[in-house]
Order: C-alpha cells, then structure tokens, then sequence
C-alpha cells in the first residue's frame, strides 16, 4: 500500500493502543432466493481512540453494511459469513442479541443519515434524545427528561428546555441532525459510527454539523467512523481513510496522503469525481 | 406551532360526531328518555300509527316503537363497539406480529387471516353463531371475528412500512427492545389508519348486528332491537309501515354518523393535509 512518508503516519495508533473498534477480515453474505451472494469481502479497518476514520466509497460499495455489521444491525437477508469484530475487547460477533442490545446506544451509537426518518414523528424530541438514558440507566423516561434539555445544549441547539418539548417536524434539518447526535452521545460511548449525517443537510450545515462533530471528538476523545461519499466532508473531517469499492477496501491512507498521492486508480478517480475548490485536486496533479 | 381549530378540516367528523352522541346519548339514558317501557304490551293501541301518544306509533302488540328504538339503540351501540373493538385490538396484535416478525409467522398468520377472509362476512358471521349460540354477546363476538382479518392485514400492511422507516432503525441502534419498539415507535405510527378502520368497523357491525338479528339469531325478543324490529315490522308492512321504517332510519342514521366520522377522520388525519 505504498511506501510510508512522514504524512502516512497513523498519529492515533500508538504501539500498545487497543482500536476502539477493530474489523478483521470481515465478509458479508446476501441472500437472494435462498442463494447466499457475498457483497462484502475481507474487510478490515480499526478505529483508535479518539480517531476520525473515514470509510468512503460509491453507492452499494458495501461501506454501510460494513458499518451495521459493526452494530449487528444487518438486514434480514444478510448475515456475516466470515471475520471478526470487537469493540474494545468485547467480541461482537460472539455476543448475545440481549447483550448486544446493552451495548448499542451505550457503548457505540449510530447517527443515521437522514435525521428527519430517524425521529419518531409521534414522540417528542427531548424523550427520544434522553431514551438513551432510560434504556441503559433503567430509569423512567420522565426522570431522565431534564437531562434531555443538557444533551440538546450541549449539541448547540438554541432554547433547548423549549425545544425539548417540540416534535421533530418542527425541527429544521440541522437541527435535526443535531438532536439525533445527542442521542448518540446520551451516554457517552467510545464509538459513533456516523453513516452519512451530513448528506441530507445544505453546504453550511453540514459544517456546522461538522464542527460539532469535530469538538465531540477533542472534548470526549470519542473515536468516530465516518460513512461518505463526499470527498470533501472526508478532506475536512477524517484522520484517517479507508476507500471502498465493490465491498473490498481498495486503498487506505492518511487524508493527507490520500489526497496528496492517491495509489489506486479507482481513488484517483474519486478524487478526480469530485468538484471541490480546496486544493486536493490539483496537488494530487489531475486538474 | 400551535395552530386555531380548523373547522372546515373536521366538518364531516364533526357532523357524523354530532349524529353519534345524539345516539349514544339514547342508549346511555334509555330509561329516563323513552316515554314508556319497551316491553309493556297496550292491546287497546295495537298497530297505531304515529301520534300524540305514541310519537313513531305501537306495533302489533301495542308497544311504542320510539321507546324500543331508543332501547334497540343500546344494542346496537354495545355490539358497534365490543365487535369493532374485539376486531382492532386482536386485528392489530396479529397484524403487527405478523409483520414484525416475517417469516413464518408471517406466512402462518396471514394464511390464517386469509381463511377467514375468504367467507363471506354474514356467512361467517351466521356460522359462528351457530356454534357460539345465539345471544347478544355472541353476536358482539362473531362480529368481531368477522373484523379481525381486516384489521389484521391493515395492520401489517401500516406495520411493513413504518418498518421500513428510520426511526425503528435508529430504536435498535440505541439498543431498544422489541415490545418497546412495538409499543412506542410502531403502535402511534399505525393507529391513525386503523382508527379509520374502526369508524368504518362500527357502523358495518350495526348492520351486522340488525342483520343477525333480522335472521333471529341476536338479540331475542322481546329485547328490542333494531334488527329484529325489521324483521317483525316486515309482516306488518301493509297494515302499518313505520315498524319498518322507523327501525330502518334508525341504523341508517347510525351507520351514516359513523361513516361520516371515519370518512372524516381519514380525511383530517391525512398527512397531505398536514401544515
């Protein structure tokens, strides 16, 4: 995978550090009349703590399958037919669906996509950002309600003991996308696994939500796996890359270096793909 | 935010509202609305026509027919509800486990649902009650049963798409169990077409009931009720044609503030007609 310059160097993988999430030699099966198809194939990649890893690739390259097997979230029609998974030191894959369900939301949370469809429209917001607590915490919902207003603060969202009280569709879309991060942070797990958050929003808030994104990381060293196909949010965010194409990881490499020196020919294509006015594309010479 | 009372969006629920409660009311208070006992026989005043006395006149024992309307309105409103409420709540039970579930409860639910869909309702209906035995409560049961399979596959049909949303999704990630999810995130999002359903259930139970009834195998004379009203009144219909038209508007009014609420409601409750 090319040799290692002083801008390849993963700054987060300390010797000794144990990844806060680590996939080995993961395949992924469909099933398709009873035939089982594999579209995902010996993926590995980890996440250290307090890592920015993103996982980039087009539609259907097997990044967010990869990324729900990491919850055991697949699908009925899929199923993982090979490889490992831990979080921390906890073995996924050999987990019970009770003790998974202890660990999602506690341990690794997922912020989805569209945040308008990931909010229930019949519960208001603030129940739903603090569920995470009555979950976990075995409290009632209505005790942990004031904690609601704190998590919604604390994601920068205006007035929050008001808006606490509102339904999501009078949320607008950042906002949104907001309060489904504060869900995900309810209880400070090691591990967001966000699954394109930023794709439904408009250009500047999706930076708002990216900066937000970015200060989680500094203030809680919460370590975060990026899902995109955006080049641009990748340039921006991420520590780290790993590029996905017909569920193999293709390459991998800092931002840095990715952008600077793209190996395969499938990331320079990306690369190439992608209008953007920051200087990527011409220092990687394909202007 | 908060917005005035949309009038014009509830008129229909409003009207169908109005037509109900007036009827519910006669059912709740029968004995202190009914001028006279709906038993009590008059063999000086048989077969009157409406009067002064006897506002929607007697039938052939001499009983006033407004009374045992107004009696019959009990029946009908408990068997409205008890049948449509029996078909609901098991119609959603099924529908949503099916759903939820897939699989083979799925196939082995619906194939179920579909067996008893494939009888005609009355005939269904009349089966059961001839196994079940005749009785009001039989009838609400019967009834009832009548409705689950449609309740059912609404239910399953709401429940496979709010599947398919986000939010449920999202439920799992943070590690919620599945009766939370049934109850909290797919329950609301499905109960506004099955309350539909149920408006709709309601006034198709009256005419289920009257018709058990007109075929004698629900409410058992001399209980009045408006089915059997019908039938009774249809020996008399040349000598005195109210014992038929009066029970007659009775469920035809009913049946109509019913579809007029579930219409209504279908209308208001639209999501396209959301602000």
């Amino acid at each position: 995978m090319g040799t290692q310059t002083s801008d390849d160097l993963r700054v987060h993988d300390t010797p000794g550090a144990v990844p806060t999430l680590s996939v080995e030699g993961l395949s992924i099966e469909f099933s398709r009349r009873r035939v089982w198809t594999p579209v995902v194939h010996d993926v590995s990649l980890k996440v250290m703590p307090g890592e920015i890893v993103g996982v980039i690739g087009e539609s259907g390259s097997g990044k967010t399958l990869s990324a729900l097997a990491a919850l055991r979230l697949l699908p009925r029609q899929a199923r993982v037919a090979s490889g490992r998974v831990r979080l921390g030191d906890i073995d996924i894959l050999a987990q019970s669906e009770g003790q998974m369900r202890a660990l999602r939301g506690n341990r690794m949370a997922l912020i989805p996509q569209d945040a308008m469809q990931a909010l229930n429209p019949t519960m208001r917001v603030g129940l739903q950002v603090a569920e995470p607590l009555s979950l976990h915490g075995g409290k009632a919902l209505k005790s942990v309600a004031g904690a609601a207003t704190q998590l919604l603060e604390a994601v920068g969202i205006a007035r929050p003991a008001e808006q606490a009280r509102s339904f999501p569709h009078q949320f607008s879309g950042g906002m949104q996308q907001r309060a489904m991060i504060a869900m995900g942070l309810a209880l400070a797990p090691s591990l967001l696994i966000a699954d394109e958050p930023t794709t439904a929003l408009d250009v500047t808030v999706q930076a708002q939500v990216l900066d937000l994104l970015r200060d989680i990381r500094t203030s809680r060293g919460t370590s975060i796996l990026f899902i995109t196909h955006d080049l641009g949010v990748v340039a921006e965010l991420c520590d780290w890359v790993y590029v996905m194409r017909h569920g193999r990881i293709v390459e991998q490499g800092s931002v840095a270096r990715i952008f600077r020196d793209p190996k395969e020919d499938y990331t320079q294509m990306l690369l190439a793909a992608t209008p953007s006015i920051h200087g990527p594309r011409r220092k990687a010479g394909l202007a | 935010m908060t917005e005035g009372f949309d009038f014009y969006r509830w008129r229909l629920v409003i009207l169908g509202s109005v037509i109900i409660s007036v009827i519910l009311i006669c059912a709740i208070f029968a004995p202190w609305i009914a001028p006279f006992s709906p038993y009590d026989l008059d063999y000086t005043a048989m077969l009157q026509g409406p009067g002064a006395t006897h506002w929607l006149g007697t039938d052939e024992l001499g009983r006033d027919i407004l009374s045992r309307i107004i009696y019959g309105a009990r029946i009908s409103m408990q068997v409205a509800f008890i049948a449509a409420g029996i078909g609901l709540v098991f119609g959603a039970v099924i529908g949503v486990t099916a759903a939820y579930f897939g699989g083979i409860v799925d196939m082995v639910l619906m194939r179920f649902m579909e067996l008893l869909f494939s009888f005609p309702a009355i005939l269904l209906a009349v089966v059961l009650m001839a196994s079940l035995g005749t009785s009001v409560l039989n009838a609400m049961i019967a009834i009832g049963i009548v409705f689950i399979p449609g309740f059912s596959r609404l239910a399953r049909a709401a429940t496979e798409v709010v599947l398919r949303e986000q939010y449920v999704e999202s439920a799992r990630a943070i590690g919620m169990s599945h009766g939370r999810i049934l109850l909290r995130e797919i329950m609301p999002n499905i109960i506004a077409p099955l309350l539909v359903e149920a408006a709709v259930a309601f006034s198709y139970a009256i005419l289920l009931e009257s018709a058990l009834s007109f075929l004698g195998l629900g409410a058992q004379p001399p209980e009045p009720s408006w089915g059997n009203m019908l039938n009774t009144g249809r020996g008399f219909m040349a000598q005195s044609a109210i014992m038929s038209i009066a029970p007659g508007m009775a469920i035809f009014l009913t049946v109509i503030g019913f579809n007029l609420v579930g219409d209504g409601l279908r209308d208001a409750l639209d999501p396209h007609m959301k602000d």
